[in-house]
């Protein structure tokens, strides 16, 4: 089983349930940027994984989609722990997917310990509008 | 100099509290020890040999007397007393307990300093000319552009578990005391046809066990698109470099392994398509950065003490022969403080010292002080006047040793005495050569000379670039030290070529006595450089006095 | 016939001192190698080793390291292992400066 977490803690419901399987896409870190754009019509739910929370392609994949006009859900979906949890939200996903075992170390607490993921971005003030 | 604005204020005290509650997660358990270690490194935090280091940034090597005082006192209270200064411009204490450490971050927040991206896979420590905004050659001054990049790569979301490490260097000088070409990405500060300001970009340089030299991936990039197109950078690489072989995963192996053209036409694509996001804001920040780096108000004086301090001392007049360097201020210079006292370690400062040096700069130097790559301490804006004044003090705290750019001036690693990567030890080293070289009183005689050394592949010793460089390998079981010659680290950047077999600990000094005593037979004359006379006659004098004739090898062999 | 297996003792550095640690007979943590409990079958060794890397919340980094075996304990068999067990060389600091 799985949780998924975003800025109000662990989800009791799906937010993304009404999202026709056609369009949902799982994307693996290695995908090629070459193919995200034809990759991505048509879809709504984009779940980028995490094999492993140091490996950051993720968060540049997430980046480019959003970059590159896709207005859809995006979920990094694997192994994210609480302390990357402003990095996944500053680059464009939506939420958090993570199996329970992770979810049991590390309690909805220390998720919401970073909720506040807007402040204290450089990137922001040295942008002027959110990235 | 730079001063934390509110947001970098609270960010630093932000990013501390998670650090406190990241050390509590990690004895509780929330965080797995595999979990726990970037996120320390990405606080500088390391485990060595021996015990926790703790690596503290000073961006570009700015430091005021406060700071530097706070230094001092960190070594005082949570370490044994001193502090090692690295050749990436930073600060290590090499004894910090674990809980300890998130009062030390906070002790350095009070001075506006972190110890952030010190480590880790991530955009380390931006480091820059360490005569910045003083020296007689320079064109503009870089810190204001490195304090925007230090800005824009703190925490920056797509970039803290990268590949691999990532290192930037900024200089403003045609004159490179950055080693720009031995970076992932140099910025030289540069203009176009039209006098615009602008940056050569220099990419897939570094040392390492894959030594390359920088290629210009862009000949002028305007000043205005430096953070997206840094951006395009590192978001390329972050996808293409490799991830199945740390040796492999730097930048310098994805622009070899795909080309330059290659990397140049990603970098291109992804920076039209992340510019829109910049609306200028950053350029309105930088030149505000540019008013804190403002000179500071030079005074027009007498230069008459130092004058009759270098007519009549000899102490102080080769001191000044040997440390100081050209300012741009008529009536000032530059004056390096040696932390290479001949058979001291290289680079370390006690917390005495450190607050010497800091009332020196407080009292005579504008109240600035920089960490140089070289790995001793300058006072970028003396007056001359002040010089005798200056010689006198360090003088008595042990710290006017006149060998700045000389044989003893050696740059050398933690090596095996404390780094848990080492595979020799290069402290040792480095203390044996400078003190035989004071004995035999030929230093002043041998002239301009850089030894470096490493205590393993990684080379951050720099060894490949020194003009004798020394590598520190375990050869079954046994410490055995590789050298290198002709390893140039300016802007005419040249990897060192091995000389043949390595050499045990005990014959290493002697082989640099028989490199040097070749390069004095074979100069033209004093003002012949060694790396010069390297240059001219090659290799084959070198290995003869190293390891005999030629035929004699062959026959040995 | 099979390589032989030389000595070992299991090391690791404490997680909240940082020091280095070497794990006894006893199962307990000693800061001194000569306490350390000496480990001759290559099995035996392997089962420890996994038992020991287990207790993340005492050490980090537990590694099998070799050593020959002596009086009144067991020395280091390579360079390294002696300067964990010493100290850095060019400051009277870490173990050899503490009286153990
Ligand atoms: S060169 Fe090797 S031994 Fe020296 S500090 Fe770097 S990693 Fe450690």
């Amino acid at each position: 089983m799985t949780v998924l977490i975003n800025d109000t803690g662990f989800l009791t419901e799906d937010p993304t349930r009404w999202i026709d399987p056609e369009a949902r896409i799982d994307l693996a870190s290695d995908t090629d940027p070459a193919h995200l754009r034809s990759m991505l019509i048509g879809k709504e739910l984009v779940r980028i994984a995490f094999p492993s929370f140091a490996d950051g392609r993720g968060f540049t994949l997430a980046r480019l989609i959003r970059q590159q006009g896709y207005k859809g859900w995006l979920r990094a979906q694997g192994h994210v722990i609480a302390d990357q949890y402003a990095m996944v939200r500053r680059s464009g996903f939506d939420d958090v997917e993570i199996d329970d075992t992770l979810a049991q170390r590390q309690p909805e607490d220390q998720w919401l310990a970073r909720a506040d993921w807007q402040a204290h971005d450089y990137q922001t003030r040295l942008r002027g509008i959110a990235a | 100099m730079y001063r934390y604005t509110d947001f970098d204020a609270a960010f630093v005290a932000e990013r501390n509290a998670q650090f406190r509650a990241q050390v509590e997660r990690r004895i509780d358990g929330s965080l797995t020890e595999d979990e726990f270690k970037p996120l320390r490194l990405m606080n500088g935090l390391y485990l060595q040999l021996h015990a926790y280091m703790l690596r503290v940034a000073v961006p570009y090597g700015t430091l005021n007397s406060t700071q530097m005082r706070q230094l001092a006192y960190i070594a005082d209270t949570w370490d044994k007393g001193y502090g090692h200064f690295t050749t990436r411009q930073n600060i290590q204490f090499n004894w910090p307990k674990l809980r300890d450490v998130p009062d030390m971050l906070d002790a350095l927040a009070e001075v506006q300093m972190h110890a952030i991206q010190t480590s880790g896979n991530t955009i380390r420590n931006v480091t820059a000319d360490h005569f910045a905004g003083a020296a007689a050659d320079e064109i503009a001054d870089p810190r204001p552009v490195a304090e925007l990049i230090r800005q824009w790569s703190t925490d920056h979301p797509e970039f803290q578990f990268l590949p691999r490490k990532f290192k930037i260097a900024v200089t403003g000088s045609p004159n490179d005391r950055a080693v720009t070409k031995a970076h992932d990405i140099g910025l030289r500060m540069v203009r176009n046809d039209a006098g615009d300001p602008g940056f050569e970009v220099i990419v897939g340089g570094g040392l390492g066990r894959t030594p390359m030299i920088g290629k210009v991936v862009r000949d002028f990039l305007p000043e205005a698109d430096l953070l997206p197109y840094l951006e395009a950078v590192v978001s390329v690489w972050n996808l293409l470099g490799r991830r199945d072989n740390k040796y492999k995963s730097r930048i310098k192996i994805t622009v070899h392994e795909h080309g330059l053209d290659d990397i140049r036409a990603r970098v291109e694509e992804r920076f039209a398509l992340l510019k829109p996001a910049f609306t200028g804001v950053d350029q309105q920040l930088l030149a505000s950065m540019k008013a804190d780096f403002a000179p500071p108000a030079f005074t027009d004086r007498d230069t008459g003490p130092f004058d009759l301090a270098y007519a009549n001392d000899p102490l102080f007049r080769s001191w000044a022969d040997t440390n100081l360097s050209a300012h741009r201020a008529p009536g000032y210079a530059i004056a390096q403080i040696s932390l290479k006292a001949h058979g001291a370690t290289p680079g370390d400062a006690t917390s005495d010292q450190m607050r010497l040096m800091a009332d020196l700069a407080e009292r005579y130097g504008h109240d600035e002080l920089r960490v140089s790559h070289e790995q001793n301490i300058v006072l970028p804006h003396v007056h001359k006047a002040d010089l005798p004044a200056i010689h006198a003090a360090l003088k008595d705290a042990g710290l006017a040793t006149a060998n700045i750019g000389k044989i003893s001036d050696i740059i050398a690693c933690p090596g095996m005495d404390y780094c848990a990567l080492a595979t020799a030890r290069s402290i040792p080293i480095a203390q044996e050569i400078a003190t035989r070289f004071d004995q035999l009183k030929l230093e002043h005689e041998i002239g301009d000379l850089k030894i470096k050394i490493s205590g393993c592949i990684n080379a951050c010793g720099h060894h490949h670039v020194g003009h004798i460089g020394i590598l520190g390998l375990d050869r079954a079981g046994v410490e055995n030290y590789q050298i290198t010659l002709g390893g140039d680290h300016t802007e005419t950047a040249a990897i060192g070529q091995r000389t043949g077999p390595g050499f045990a600990a005990d014959e290493i000094v002697p082989a640099i006595e028989r490199i040097v005593d070749t390069y004095l037979s074979e100069r033209t004359s004093a003002e012949e450089r060694f790396i010069d006379t390297f240059a001219r006659v090659g290799m084959t004098p070198f290995k003869t006095a190293l390891y005999g004739e030629a035929d004699k090898r062959a026959k040995a062999a | 016939m099979p390589a032989i297996f030389t000595p070992k003792v299991i090391t690791a550095n404490a997680l909240i001192e940082g020091d280095v640690v070497y794990l006894t007979e006893t199962d307990t943590w000693s800061r001194r190698l000569q306490d350390a409990e000496v480990l001759t079958d290559e099995a035996d060794a392997q089962i420890r080793l996994i038992d020991a890397s287990a207790r993340t919340d005492e050490v980090v980094g537990a590694y099998l390291a070799d050593v020959k075996p002596g009086k009144p304990g067991p020395k280091p068999a390579h360079f390294r292992e002696s300067y964990r067990a010493k100290g850095p060389s060019n400051y009277p600091h870490g173990k050899q400066s503490e009286a153990l």
